[in-house]
């Protein structure tokens, strides 16, 4: 039962973290980058699941994206598939929930990038995207792995939007957090204890190894 | 270049399609989905071995508080039999009609009580007692959100004791945390469902049951959701959980039968 817990739980963190790093890293370089209409409202909107209580969230997603939802209706009449109560949902969950950390990470590390070596790339005839990869993503590279640690461990945490969207079914999408909860409410604290255990090993472990690699990098 | 920007477009892709073609792979088993009040789960969790072993046919549970599992319903979760520890959250399912009404019935009673540290040295043998000076902090759940709490607060009314003992009453956010307080001596005395007592495995022990007519009737609904995958699936569960054999099983968890 912990085993089946814990690897959702590691399958669901590590799509989520996938997903926020490309999404974040996007958003991120749309703000610090880009000059459009609405910007600061996009800006208020992505920030949102950061301030509201998860579980607001989580209410939210379920609104949206449930079997009479608003993309969540039509995406039942297409395909018959409902994404409530599935595994894709609690990757949902975490990845919105955790995403506004990647992006405000992700776009205070390309604001700290010298536009001018943007600009000498692009004269010297390479392509915008080119000069993303080769100029801003480097350099802006601490930052945004920064952002990614920092999203993987709210991620990896993520609890009451969970629970709201893909519910707690024990071998099917029951994740770390929620099964710690359910343990502790059913009093059953020896199954608490270790799993709240292994949460904690693992998070310091990753946080830890990445703080490692990060400074190994800048001393080289 | 434009490979580059392929395999990048690519790799987001693929992330994507895996997502949706997992989804697809799952196993069709023949399976029921039961979402229930998390202080359901033991009794539930027995109930349900049972009835795959009968019905060959497997149950899976959703457990939560009644008011998120009836909140995941309203928005169409995939439900085949909701058992709910309050009236109000079922009610509000049937007026919206996301139940089928012939299919639900009320299922156990459950009895407030009065509990202690099972190392307090109190001799609390009825309500009254708790006036005593001794008893400076009495936890229950907070009556505006814990149904628990609401009932507790309706029996200390009945009993002309709520005005006295207001300035010593500790909130708490749910039973648990009721059981928790008792267990650890934070509080004197707390009031929980006599069903949450076994849960903290001895630490907390009963010290006396409120009068039946001191409070509304503790009442858990249980009912088929209209659009369940397998109507019949569903209604077997409810079958069994009112069977006779259902009932003892609920009895060993200290629910009260209704039989």
């Amino acid at each position: 039962m912990i085993w089946d817990t814990l690897k959702l739980s590691l399958l669901v963190v590590s799509i989520a973290t996938i997903l926020i790093g490309l999404i974040g890293t996007a958003f991120g370089f749309l703000l610090a980058r880009r000059t459009f209409r609405g910007k600061d409202i996009l800006d208020a909107v992505l920030t949102l699941p950061m301030i509201l209580p998860p579980t607001v969230t989580g209410y939210y997603l379920i609104l949206i994206l449930g079997k009479r939802g608003l993309l969540g209706r039509p995406l039942y009449d297409l395909t018959g598939w409902s994404i409530t109560f599935t595994w894709q949902a609690a990757v949902i969950a975490a990845t919105v929930i955790a995403l506004p950390l990647m992006i405000k990470s992700a776009r205070a590390a390309i604001e700290s990038v010298n536009v001018e070596y943007e600009v000498a790339s692009r004269i010297m005839g390479k392509s915008e995207w080119e000069t993303f990869l080769r100029i801003t993503l480097p350099l802006a590279g601490r930052g945004l792995l920064a952002g990614i640690v920092l999203s993987f461990a709210r991620a990896f945490g993520e609890f009451g939007a969970t629970l709201m969207i893909a519910g707690n079914i024990p071998g099917k999408t029951q994740t770390m957090t929620v099964g710690i909860w359910e343990a502790m409410v059913s009093g059953e604290d020896e199954r608490a204890k270790w799993l709240a255990l292994i949460l904690t090993c693992i998070s310091v472990t990753v946080v830890y190894l990445t703080n490692r690699l990060t400074r190994s990098n800048k001393s080289n | 270049m434009f490979s580059k920007w392929f395999r990048s477009a690519f790799s987001v892709f693929l992330i994507f399609s895996t997502l949706f073609v997992c989804c697809h792979h799952e196993k069709k088993d023949r399976e029921i989905l039961v979402s229930a009040a998390i202080s359901l789960k033991d009794a539930f969790n027995e109930l349900g071995a049972i009835y795959q072993k009968e019905t060959g046919i497997r149950v899976r549970f959703n457990l939560g508080a009644s008011g998120l599992l009836q909140k995941q319903i309203e928005a169409g979760a995939p439900v085949d039999v909701y058992a709910s520890a309050g009236v109000r959250q079922m009610d509000a399912l049937q007026d919206n009609g996301l139940i089928i009404e012939e299919t639900r019935f009320n299922f156990v009673r459950n009895n407030l009580v009065l509990i202690v540290s099972s190392r307090s040295a109190l001799a609390l043998d009825s309500f009254k007692d708790l006036l005593d000076p001794g008893i400076s902090r009495l936890a229950i759940g907070n009556p505006k959100t814990v149904p628990a709490g609401q009932y507790a607060q309706q029996a200390l009314k009945s009993m002309q004791l709520w005005h006295r003992l207001e300035s010593r009453l500790v909130p708490a956010e749910n039973v648990r945390q009721v059981l928790d307080y008792v267990a650890r001596e934070e509080v004197d005395a707390g009031i929980v469902y006599a069903s949450d007592v076994p849960v903290s495995r001895g630490k907390a022990v009963i010290a006396v049951s409120a009068p039946g007519d001191s409070h509304d009737p503790i009442l858990y609904p249980i009912a088929v959701i209209r659009g369940a995958g397998s109507p019949a699936d569903a209604r077997k569960f409810i079958d069994l959980v009112l069977s006779s054999s259902g009932q003892k099983v609920m009895e060993k968890y200290g629910f009260l039968s209704l039989r």
